[in-house]
């Protein structure tokens, strides 16, 4: 960082390569499905039924990309809960990941709902608040943290709007409110911490309300304790994933030795998360369900192997060649899986209605708009690294190596 | 190595946490039917299966008719336009007792999941402790349908206004008299039309009490078990089935005397008790952060968002 590696920059270059109109015509073919969906319902589009009332959309969409983008969570943990300050070259890019993946969730949600011009009125009739729903809790934790996301990115933003001499009044608002924003930051930050903490612990208790539908396997109180734990691996293993992207992308220098050191404290995520997972089943007496070969027990333990897998590789002895660079990609790419693979069985492998109820599989109409979702997320996303300082570190060239 | 220890010890608290609440969760209050409760009794041993309840409930409450085949209105399940369903189970053997109606609607359970979901409180136990739908507050998220352990909450799939359906014991159509009771003839339309009385309306104590009575009268006739006493913390409907057919053959699931909202409920009360954990969290971490923050200052080192 001394030598000016840890000094974000807009990575500059065209804005319109393949890629982008690539993404940007996914994202517009979506846009005009959404107007078809707005005009026919749910029904005639999604392969939802009353038997399966959430599909896609809120087992990926929210539930899962939520978690995905937990990296500006699990990177703010470290530096400021575990007051490693190295990290923080990091925390730029982690956060515009997690404040448009929040963003994507939202827009997720408001089109699986089927009333949602109601949805104002929930954070503001606080009155008729059910405290005993989790989901109003996950509702507003969400609101509420996808707007701290994007208050927190907004120095980054005015950092840039300072410099605009042809825009005087964006020049203005920039140079008066960065100061303000800058004092309260550290509440701002802290609130980025505890409302993840919140909602990603709930979002495992939610799922809980099935009850009897839920395969046992998965109906635990321990539920959200393996939700919370496993977005901080996913957090993790998207930053490390997205930083090696942006590496070879925009070809980055980037210390590695940052990026494994994180890997010691995922060591140690993943092992307490099969720990824990591994002691509930048997202390609550439903290891019989272990081994009765059906798919619940392949899912089950395919879930310990994917959290496990990835923590004997973290383990091995660093070789300091560019194996070890290859190992970290290879870990951090299962603790994602393995975190989606959670998050899909408790939304939807686990959840049986009852067997006159066809399984739900998600219709092309219902992926093509997940897609084009993340198309219009990767749009934004490759926009903001080139026209704001994100990303830290040279382009390698101009560095010795 | 020193991040990984505290961070286990950090994390192993907060789960420490969660199983604590676990542990209370099931010490959550048993909820009991208000008084002025009512409820129907379904005798499985009397229904004819003459569907006469199902054209009535669907002319109380506006519901179009199903066209799923030629036949004229041929509900196949409860949907969007059939909140009351008469269906027959036949298990294929010579004797009688080998077949039996059911009749389906809406349980209005004593402590129901649907309305522990329900994020505006759309669904909530309301007049008789009948549990009743309001659309001003439903932002249609489905919360319901995944609660509800009989699959009872219908969504109107192929509308873009969608509504949430389902029996409502035809107090929100037909609204109550000064007595407390619900239309004009004190029933809905169901128990109203019924020409056996297979299905019954009354005070909820009652019903229990003619159940129990029923079985201790003719205790060949009828299975031992009056479905809805003890099913997820009791409902106010209640069946009776024939000797020989148990209740899971009539498509009513086997479930336990757990209230289905006491784990997630329980869980959440217990961690969010008074707020206290999220606000003290909140000041701890803000003290990190602001230690870090100075202590980044004092180095010279730029630790913005």
């Amino acid at each position: 960082m001394k030598n000016g590696h840890g000094v974000p920059r807009p990575v500059g270059g065209p804005i319109m390569t393949p890629v982008m109109k690539l993404c940007l015509a996914l994202a517009g073919i979506t846009t005009l499905l959404l107007i078809y969906r707005f005009l026919v319902g749910l029904g005639p589009v999604t392969n939802m039924t009353d038997g399966h009332p959430w599909g896609l959309w809120i087992a990926f969409d929210v539930v899962t990309g939520t978690a995905l983008a937990c990296g500006g969570y699990a990177v703010a943990l470290l530096i400021y809960v575990f007051n490693k300050g190295k990290y923080h070259p990091l925390i730029r890019s982690a956060i515009l990941t997690s404040a448009l993946g929040y963003t994507l969730g939202a827009i997720g949600v408001i089109i699986d709902l089927g009333r949602p011009w109601w949805t104002w009125k929930l954070p503001i009739f606080f009155w008729t608040w059910n405290l005993d729903s989790v989901q109003l809790e996950v509702a507003l934790c969400i609101m509420l943290y996808t707007a701290v996301l994007w208050i927190e990115m907004a120095p980054v933003f005015m950092e840039r709007w300072e410099q605009e001499d042809d825009k005087p009044r964006l020049q203005e608002f920039s140079r008066k409110w960065t100061p303000i924003l800058m004092k309260a930051m550290p509440w701002l930050i802290a609130l980025g911490i505890v409302l993840p903490t919140m909602h990603q612990s709930s979002l495992g208790s939610m799922i809980l309300l099935a009850g009897p539908k839920l395969h046992p396997l998965w109906l635990t109180p321990w539920l959200p304790f393996f939700f919370l734990v496993s977005c901080i691996a996913m957090g993790y293993g998207m930053v490390v994933l997205e930083t090696m992207w942006s590496r070879t992308v925009y070809s980055r220098y980037r210390e590695t030795s940052v990026l494994s050191a994180l890997s010691r404290a995922m060591v140690v995520v993943l092992l307490t998360w099969v720990g824990v997972r591994l002691f509930d089943v048997i202390a609550s007496g439903k290891s019989a369900y272990l081994f009765n070969l059906d798919r619940f027990s392949i899912l089950f333990w395919l879930e310990v192997l994917l959290f496990l897998a990835p923590a004997i590789i973290l383990m091995l002895k660093p070789t300091r060649t560019d194996r070890d660079r290859g190992r970290l990609f290879m870990a951090s790419g299962m603790m994602v899986t393995a975190g989606m693979l959670h998050r899909f069985t408790a939304y939807w492998f686990a959840y049986n209605p009852g067997d006159h109820w066809n399984l739900y599989f998600p219709s092309m109409f219902e992926i093509f708009v997940t897609v084009g979702l993340i198309a219009a997320e990767v749009a934004a996303f490759m926009y903001i690294i080139k026209k704001f300082p994100i990303l830290t570190g040279r382009p390698s060239a101009a560095l010795p190596t | 190595m020193n991040i990984s220890r505290r961070g286990a010890l950090k994390v192993a608290a907060f789960g420490a946490a969660t199983a604590a609440g676990a542990r209370k969760a099931e010490a959550r209050e048993k909820k009991t039917a208000p008084p002025d409760a009512t409820g129907m009794l379904y005798d499985a041993t009397l229904c004819i299966g003459c569907k006469a309840c199902v054209a009535a409930c669907r002319d109380a409450n506006d519901l179009e008719l199903e066209k799923s085949s030629t036949l004229y209105d041929d509900p196949v399940d409860l949907s969007a336009n059939t909140c009351n369903i008469i269906k027959l189970y036949d298990g294929g053997g010579d004797g009688e007792a080998q077949v039996s109606f059911v009749k389906q609607q809406c349980m209005h359970c004593i402590d129901p999941a649907c309305a522990a979901a329900c994020m505006m409180g759309s669904f909530q136990k309301r007049q008789n402790g009948i549990v009743t739908w309001k659309p001003e507050r439903c932002i249609g998220c489905r919360y319901c349908q995944v609660a509800c352990p009989f699959n009872i909450p219908k969504f109107e799939w192929d509308s873009p206004i969608p509504a949430m359906v389902k029996c409502q014991m035809c107090l929100a159509k037909a609204g109550t008299t000064e007595e407390g009771q619900l239309n004009e003839v004190g029933q809905p339309a169901c128990t109203e039309v019924c020409p056996r009385e297979a299905v019954i309306y009354g005070p909820y104590e009652e019903l229990k009490a003619e159940a129990l009575r029923r079985i201790a009268e003719n205790p060949d006739r009828y299975e031992d078990h009056v479905y809805g006493l003890e099913e997820v913390g009791g409902t106010q409907v209640l069946y009776l089935t024939s000797k020989g057919v148990p209740f899971s053959k009539l498509g009513l699931p086997e479930l336990g005397p757990e209230p289905v909202p006491a784990l997630p409920v329980g869980l959440q009360h217990t961690i969010y008790k008074g707020f206290i954990a999220p606000i003290a969290v909140y000041g701890i971490v803000a003290g990190l952060v602001w230690r870090t923050r100075r202590k980044s200052d004092a180095a010279g080192e730029e630790v913005g968002a």
